[in-house]
């Protein structure tokens, strides 16, 4: 089966009104900034965005909330983005905030083939209102459950014609639990070489999770904070 | 009363050799710059990093490796990077040694309040619940007032709690405070600072026996 397509429009051709995405990233590092931009061509609205924060007013996610594509939400982090801000006050936008740690949780548990399970993050806080509890060694922890999403859409360094990739550094983050978690998971990267050429030793997500590649261009790689010593 | 430098300073007291550190945004991250000369602490960053090192100088910075408070930064030997999901399970299952947070309130419980006020600021709780959920040892970094001159030691949170009885010592600009089962218990002052202007300055039951030293830095 060939997973190999040419561009960021046709690996996201078919994403439809309403469709649930995962996008991996923390901030701006390690986003799917070609499937985003290509996202935004195409159109699509009322998409539910799984994806830790919601990018910056005009880049990442920022750039799809601008164009009023994403009718919903789900993040643990989302204070850099002032058009998302003014989008939920005024209940343009819905959003479910949940703990980091939960989320990342959730997306480990849909593409492990797990259902549910218990944590202890946000016990006795807004985040358990409405959600099963239970009880072990003295503690309290919630029941949280697996997400349902049509695409995941992730970044990598490096990957092969057969779907195996390889992340840098922090930009991993979400990405391979992602990956693991789409129903039709779409992976852009950096560099993208034949079979064998990656060392096997040093893959972080098998190619069994990806149905769709392709080689990124142009990548921006914008940087929130810029932190330098002196 | 202390600066924000002195609190940082201040927690770095509380460092261990062999520690594994979590330091939140603000204040916590202060901490780093105070970690004792041939001391071995090992700096969580919960986007997927152990062993953070410091800012890198500009010919080296690199788009793809941030802190959780998305600042470039630089790696050392023996750092690794990680997923979320194995970065919460270090956190989870309690391999993080401290934890140091800021806050907009604390009670005399040990519950903490740091993530949302209701239809002013909607951030989100980041890492926040988790670290709190599971850390053993987590110590709040703030001021003991708010901008209008209010107690941010309560009795009872005002603000959506980020979690239950999980604060285990307060360093304020004013005094360092145990959270224990009687209440905010007075172990420092600031230098210049009186028992009354703690007093004063804490809604939250309030325990003072015996003479309170004033805190000292090395």
């Amino acid at each position: 089966m060939n997973k190999v397509v040419e561009n960021a429009d046709i690996a996201v051709q078919n994403v439809k009104d309403g469709s649930v995405l995962m996008l991996g990233g923390f901030g701006l590092c390690g986003i799917p900034e070609n499937s985003i931009a290509a996202l935004v061509r195409k159109g699509v609205k009322n998409l539910t965005c799984i994806s830790n924060n919601a990018g910056v007013d005009d880049f990442g996610i920022g750039l799809m909330l601008q164009k009023k594509q994403v009718k919903k939400m789900i993040s643990s982090y989302v204070g850099e983005n002032a058009e998302f801000e003014r989008q939920l006050l005024s209940g343009e936008l819905e959003v479910e905030l949940i703990p980091q740690g939960t989320l990342a949780e959730r997306c480990r548990a849909t593409g492990a083939g797990i259902p549910a399970f218990y944590t202890p993050a946000g016990a006795g806080t807004e985040v358990a209102e409405g959600k099963e509890t239970r009880v072990f060694n003295g503690k309290t922890y919630l029941l949280e459950h697996a997400f349902d999403s049509d695409f995941a859409i992730v970044k990598a360094w490096k990957g092969d014609t057969d779907g195996n990739l390889i992340f840098k550094a922090t930009a991993r983050n979400f990405n391979p639990l992602m990956a693991m978690a789409g129903k039709i998971t779409i992976a852009e990267v950096e560099e993208l070489v034949e079979p064998g050429e990656l060392d096997a030793n040093e893959i972080h997500v098998p190619g069994i999770f990806v149905n769709v590649i392709f080689k990124g261009v142009d990548y921006e790689k914008r940087i929130e904070q810029l932190t330098v010593s002196q | 009363m202390l600066t924000k430098q002195q609190i940082a300073q201040r927690i770095a007291k509380e460092l261990k050799d062999g520690y594994y550190v979590n330091l939140g945004i603000g204040v916590p991250t202060l901490v780093a710059n105070y970690i004792p000369d041939g001391m071995n602490v090992t700096l969580q960053s919960e986007n997927g990093l152990l062993g953070m090192g410091p800012f890198p100088h500009k010919e080296n910075v690199d788009a793809d490796l941030i802190n959780a408070g998305k600042q470039t930064v630089t790696t050392l030997p023996g750092s690794s990077f990680f997923d979320s999901s194995t970065s919460f399970g270090m956190i989870r299952s309690g391999r993080v040694d401290l934890t140091v947070l800021g806050a907009m309130e604390v009670n005399d419980r040990g519950d903490i309040a740091n993530w949302k006020i209701p239809g002013k600021m909607v951030k989100g709780m980041g890492g926040a619940m988790d670290l709190v959920a599971s850390a053993k040892n987590i110590i709040v970094a703030m001021m003991h007032t708010n901008k209008a001159g209010e107690s941010k030691l309560l009795k009872e949170c005002s603000l959506p709690i980020t979690g239950l009885n999980c604060v285990k010592k307060v360093v304020t600009n004013l005094c360092v405070l145990d959270v224990t089962d009687r209440g905010f218990e007075l172990k420092e002052l600031a230098p210049g600072v009186t028992v009354e202007m703690v007093r004063e300055a804490t809604e939250g039951r309030l325990v003072v026996e015996g003479d309170i030293p004033v805190m000292t830095f090395v």
